[in-house]
């Protein structure tokens, strides 16, 4: 718990201002699909924001378009982003500028583990990454930089001359996230960097990021994951998306403890965690599957699938209930301030089946089959 | 979703499987054991590149029960699962299945055992062959039972169990199912054959929260309704607590601690096991 200290106290100047973004992808049959529809979000100086959400949820768009990475059939519509004062508008045709990418903002991309050549060792990695920025960096250099920033973190410099089947997945991921980190950039994006990892092996890596923002090497990560639990961890805030928008943003102990929108309450529902009341009991996911975002729901993008829907939740958009860096969108929240939403009516729960094994025949019974 | 798959179960009553009138042994104190592993090896390469993958394991699945193999990436969980699967064959040790020495079966004798002993994989978004319709996916598993008589019956019953309904899924490509639906189709191909024992080696890895807990609910309503032995392989202490009646906890190809799962779980005595629930992430600080 200590190592966590750090994360606890980010200083208040504002790190990152993204305004009103928006993308779609275009598909072949011609079809428009907005992905994120107009988000903002706002990133304190050593902050970690944690973004959650179901596959599909526009989360992963949210990391390319603040990464500066969205490319065809993706196109940023609109949006501005601001670091450290610098604007830059988002949009089909403008520039960006090379120099952010990389040193302003940089991107830890999902299934890292797949993102180093296998035909190159991890040292030749490095230096094309350097070589990209800096044209005139000399290999010795950019490699020396390389083994004391993978020393300061605590791992193995044999690494670096290894080809990437010699390290192990954990390894390799922690690796990556080094080598992504190496200009020092300004804001990290982090998408599903964990989720392909054993429980030990992400464990090393949050460790690592963490001792990362207190070394300084960056100054805030957006960390994108559907893993409530691992956002509980390691982000001081975090946003839950639904359908390309923001359901809610909050801190991360409560949104955790008592979410304010129905949907981080469902959630939170399905989470598995080894504690004793989680045997012998039945959780249920969430009920249906997320819209089609071709033709999404009106009014409230979760209503269909929402315990808690009003009638005028399915023809008005929900208001942004609270401030900037902490609000939830929902009529529900709206008519009751400060009430955390009830779990147990967002998803109607199910009869606990007490599955015992040593009497099926009763637990079979109950459960009227 | 789990709920569909019970209510699936209901509405076809005049089709009961075989396997649900199995009866099950346990009266609550000694289960019938199915499986049985006996100093179980694997080693891969030699000399200096030898690997010892899994190392002298000895275990027993209990008919009816679900039991969960735990342990971090590289600890031998799949490599168990394939020799237990009959893919890979074992360096040394002994593999029974049902009384019967399974662990050098070959040709049709591994193909019977196939139709005993089915698997689920991890990926779901890899395991489809993208040019077949889910009919014809699970037709083909009629090649190794032989008889197409009964297939657009069995089908259905196969997807019932897993909450999905023949007339929406049948004519689809797998690229028009979700994640989640597609990992119930390929539990669906496994019940084709009505296995005694399926595998899921790391089934619910690659899905989303709110899907794992109905791909888990799918696998405990087997257990439940239809007396499956299930093999269950995570590195997630969490799902294990949720569905396991057994754990087996392996480090580096050793089997350091097994036994009911209340007691591995909250009472566990190896450091391996200790350090593993503690790396979990929890909600409460």
């Amino acid at each position: 718990m200590t190592e966590r200290m750090g994360r606890l106290n980010p200083t208040g100047s504002r790190l990152l201002d993204a305004q009103h973004l928006s993308a779609a992808y275009y598909t072949p049959e011609g079809n428009r699909v907005v992905a994120v529809d107009d988000v903002s979000i706002s990133i304190n100086e050593g902050e970690v924001l944690g973004i959650a959400g179901e596959s599909g949820c526009g989360k992963s768009t949210l990391g390319a378009i603040l990464s500066l990475t969205a490319r065809e059939p993706l196109v940023v519509e609109n949006g501005t982003l601001e670091v450290d004062g610098k604007q830059q508008h988002l949009g089909p045709r403008s520039k960006l500028p090379r120099t952010w990418r990389g040193s302003v903002v940089s991107l830890l991309p999902q299934g890292a583990m797949n993102s180093i050549s296998p035909t190159m060792r991890v040292r030749d990695l490095v230096f094309d990454v350097m070589r990209a920025h800096d044209r005139g960096v000399k290999r010795s250099d950019a490699l020396d930089r390389a083994r004391d920033r993978f020393e300061e973190l605590g791992l193995p410099g044999r690494a670096l001359d290894a080809y990437p089947h010699q390290l192990s997945g954990g390894m390799k991921q922690r690796v990556v996230t080094v080598i992504s980190t190496l200009l020092n950039p300004r804001l990290l994006i982090a998408d599903e960097p964990t989720s392909a990892l054993d429980v030990s092996s992400q464990k090393a890596l949050i460790d690592m990021l963490l001792q990362m923002l207190d070394n300084k090497i960056m100054s805030g990560v957006v960390f994108i994951t559907h893993d409530l639990p691992v956002l509980r961890t390691i982000s001081n805030r975090i946003a839950v998306m639904y359908a390309g928008k923001i359901a809610e943003i909050g801190d991360a102990e409560q949104i955790a403890s008592a979410p304010r929108h129905p949907y981080s309450a469902a959630l939170l529902g399905s989470v598995l965690v080894p504690e004793p009341g989680f045997r012998n009991r039945r959780v249920k996911g969430i009920p249906g599957s997320p819209p089609n975002l071709i033709n999404p729901p009106s009014g409230c993008r979760f209503h269909p699938r929402c315990g808690l829907a009003m009638d005028i939740c399915k023809t008005d958009e929900p208001p942004e209930v609270g401030d900037l860096m902490r609000f939830s969108t929902c009529f529900w929240s709206q008519q009751h301030p400060g009430v955390p939403v009830p779990v147990d009516k967002v998803v109607p729960a199910e009869e606990a089946t007490m599955v015992d094994a040593s009497a099926p025949e009763l637990a079979t019974a109950e459960e009227g089959v | 979703m789990s709920v569909n798959g019970r209510s699936a179960a209901e509405a076809t009553p005049s089709s009961p499987a075989p396997w649900t009138a199995q009866t099950r042994t346990d009266d609550g104190t000694d289960n019938r054991v199915i499986f049985r592993g006996t100093g179980v090896t694997r080693h891969f390469g030699h000399g200096k590149n030898l690997v010892e993958a899994v190392k002298e394991v000895n275990f027993a699945l209990n008919e009816g029960q679900i039991t969960t193999v735990v342990g971090e990436s590289g600890s031998g969980k799949s490599t168990l699962a394939r020799m237990v699967l009959r893919l890979l064959p074992v360096t040394s040790g002994t593999l029974e299945f049902n009384g019967q020495d399974v662990t050098s079966i070959s040709g049709t004798a591994r193909a019977d055992y196939w139709k005993d002993v089915q698997a689920v994989f991890q990926d779901p978004f890899s395991a489809f062959n993208q040019f077949f319709s889910v009919r014809r996916l699970l037709s083909r598993s009629f090649r190794l039972l032989g008889e197409r008589a009964a297939a657009e019956a069995r089908m259905e019953e196969a997807l019932n169990h897993v909450g999905l309904f023949g007339a929406d899924v049948l004519n689809r490509f797998p690229h028009q199912l979700s994640g989640g639906q597609r990992q119930r189709v390929m539990i669906a191909r496994a019940l084709m054959m009505r296995p005694k024992l399926l595998i899921a080696d790391e089934a619910t890895s690659m899905l989303d929260a709110s899907l794992r807990v109905n791909i888990l609910n799918v696998l405990t309503d087997l257990r439940d309704e239809l007396g499956m032995t299930i093999l269950f392989i995570t590195h997630d202490i969490g799902q294990a607590n949720y569905i396991a009646d057994q754990v087996l906890v392996m480090e580096h190809g050793e089997m350091v601690e097994q036994g009911p799962a209340d007691k591995v779980i909250f009472d566990p005595q190896h450091e391996y096991t200790r350090r593993l629930l503690s790396d979990v992430p929890r909600l409460s600080a």
